[in-house]
């Protein structure tokens, strides 16, 4: 398949030997001018790059306290070294998490701390020339910013943190990543990351409608641009194109309809994801998640619920209220914003959804916790609801349910490999080798426990698990929407099923 | 890299996808394939096709959903699976097969 080898699965995790350079390189593919320009960034590497880098550090580093702490409160006890996924599957020591920060860490020192600057040597300073901006665009793009490591480490210093300030000074300068930087752009542009216009994202819709009508016999709507709904649905654009997300959206569709509430989608911000995170930008992250408070105020709409996406959920749950809020326009009484799982968990404890859940039977089923999830945000209203709620959704709907090693779920989830802008053709390395550790969760209780599937509620963890799922020889279908087993359990008011028809056959 | 067929040169990116939509033809398509390993059977043509036609309508590409349905219609429903696909297009039809007709590469989380 590529020009690498696939890690193998051992008996049990191992932690490599250290094995130097092995991920060298020069990266992802560069940003051009056309996908800098909009975001506000120059559009190629600027003359007095050094200056202007040195510039923002400072900026950042007066405006995100944060920033400061993590980068001087390392005591280097070596906590983190192997909890990161991309450690653990490439060996190559500057993947461990301190020596990740270490390559920003450094700069910092050089510049901004009385040792460094007079004693550079002795605590590791060193000045920022071409190839330290060259070392940091490379690794800085195999973090996925998925914060495992800062569970782990007793300071709390977060990776992400510090790996988002990186690639935020590299786009000052005019070193953008092209995989999200061209996304963002779309976004500004069409309203999507996939630049979805209008019209297609229609005519998607109306093709979903008539796909459940066929298959159910009831007409269930995916209504687009409904002013005076009560409820704005944003979800990944993801959910409009590949597989197996869209199935998780006839499963949302279907939901809306048992529950008989009036819900749309809008076309203006027909994204959920706000990849102005993965880059660190305020700007934009901001610029993103107004058009969802326009298209909501717009619409006139009381709630906004989240689709399966993870980044996004961090975004809308962590972020939302100082970006884009306040939301006071909304109805008080709801979460702001709403979950998809919380909504359906609450109609399936009320039993408002007619369940079979035999029709999952063919499953064995486990879950992947996605890492913003699991460790940015929350669901309902009790700690730890981000784990349950969707446990508890999947169970709802299926007789068989397994747990992947505790080690690597809730809390302690590995990434994906493709989350915080890795999901790219050109990292495929960085994400097949990065997934090794989920990858052997999984293989474990395939073998011991017969699981036949992984569900998740992140379009990316979707994505990634279906290209890199062969890698590590198991089906790429393996991986499914959470919404998509509620939609194959669900009986919808109305709906004939192969039982009625035969109860029909015998009365004739 | 620029692609050459008989002779004449296009501008591609760095991933092969041709940067000018516009001087797409069947020579090109036949050559993005060979990139691609691939050799253009009628099957390939089929999708390639109907990608080109969804694409001039719409300004992108179709959700695999779309294109695996709009296959099934044409080809019988065996072949309206992203099986099928697949097996035509072994690293995925929304990118390969895209790349191929000449259509710019789906992005996002995809």
């Amino acid at each position: 398949m590529a020009d690498f080898e696939t890690p193998a699965y051992t008996e049990y995790p191992v932690i490599p030997a250290i094995k130097m350079g092995t991920m060298e390189g020069s990266g992802p593919f560069i940003a051009k001018p056309i996908h800098n320009e909009p975001l506000g960034f120059p559009g190629e590497l600027v003359e007095n790059w050094k200056q202007v880098a040195l510039d923002k550090m400072q900026e950042l580093l007066g405006k995100y306290r944060s920033l400061q702490v993590y980068l001087d409160s390392c005591v280097k006890c070596g906590a983190c070294t192997d909890k990161c996924h991309y450690f653990l599957g490439t060996s190559d020591p500057k993947n461990m998490p301190v020596a990740r920060q270490d390559l920003l860490r450094s700069v910092y020192r050089y510049y901004f701390t009385f040792a460094g600057k007079w004693f550079p040597k002795l605590v590791g300073a060193r000045p920022l020339t071409r190839e330290v901006l060259d070392e940091w665009y490379n690794y800085y793009h195999q973090c996925s910013q998925c914060r495992r490591c800062s569970v782990y480490c007793p300071y709390g210093i977060d990776t992400a943190e510090i790996s988002m300030a990186a690639r935020e000074i590299l786009d000052t300068v005019g070193i953008g990543q092209k995989y999200c930087n061209e996304i963002i752009a779309k976004l500004h542009k069409i309203g999507n990351n996939l630049g979805l216009p209008e019209p297609a994202l229609k005519n998607t819709l109306e093709g979903l409608e008539e796909d459940i009508e066929e298959e159910t016999g009831v007409k269930v709507k995916l209504p687009l641009d409904v002013k005076g709904a009560d409820i704005l649905l944003i979800t990944p654009s993801a959910d409009f194109f590949a597989e197996p997300h869209i199935d998780g959206l006839i499963g949302y569709a279907k939901v809306f309809h048992e529950a008989g509430v009036s819900w749309t989608i809008s076309s203006y911000a027909s994204e959920a994801a706000n990849f102005g995170m993965f880059i660190g930008n305020y700007d934009n992250m901001q610029k993103v998640s107004m058009r969802v408070r326009e298209a909501a105020i717009d619409l006139g709409v009381k709630r906004i619920i989240h689709g399966e996406c993870g980044h996004a959920w961090r975004v809308a749950y962590s972020f939302w209220n100082t970006l884009a809020g306040p939301f006071d326009f909304l109805d008080q009484n709801y979460p702001i914003p709403q979950h998809i799982c919380e909504f359906t968990n609450d109609l399936l404890k009320r039993n408002k959804l007619r369940i079979d859940k035999s029709r999952n039977d063919h499953r064995v089923m486990t879950f992947h916790d996605s890492c913003n999830v699991a460790r940015a945000s929350r669901m309902g209203d009790k700690a730890g609801g981000q784990f349950d709620i969707p446990r508890e959704v999947i169970k709802a709907v299926c007789n068989n349910y397994v747990e992947m090693d505790q080690d690597t779920i809730k809390e302690g989830t590995y990434c994906c490999g493709g989350g915080g802008g890795i999901l790219t053709d050109d990292l495929i390395e960085v994400r097949v080798k990065g997934a090794l550790p989920r990858m052997q969760a999984l293989h474990d209780v395939v073998e011991e426990n017969g699981v036949t599937n992984m569900a998740a509620i992140c379009a990316i963890c979707k994505s990634q698990f279906s290209k890199v799922l062969p890698y590590y020889k198991m089906s790429m279908d393996m991986i499914v929407s959470v919404h998509q087993l509620v939609s194959d359990a669900l009986i919808l008011t109305g709906q004939k099923t192969d039982e009625d028809e035969s109860k029909e056959d015998e009365s004739k | 890299m620029p692609l050459e067929v008989d002779g004449k040169s296009y501008e591609t990116d760095e991933e092969g996808y041709l940067a000018d939509l516009s001087q797409w033809d069947e020579k090109v398509a036949v050559a993005l394939a060979k990139s691609e390993n691939l050799d253009m059977s009628d099957s390939h043509w089929e999708v390639v096709n109907f990608l080109r036609e969804y694409y001039s309508e719409y300004q992108i590409a179709p959700a695999v959903r779309v294109l695996t349905k709009a296959i099934g219609k044409k080809l019988g429903k065996d072949k309206g699976n992203s099986k099928y696909l697949y097996e035509l297009f072994p690293y995925g039809p929304a990118k390969q097969a895209c790349k191929i007709a000449g259509l710019p590469k789906p992005t996002g989380c995809v």
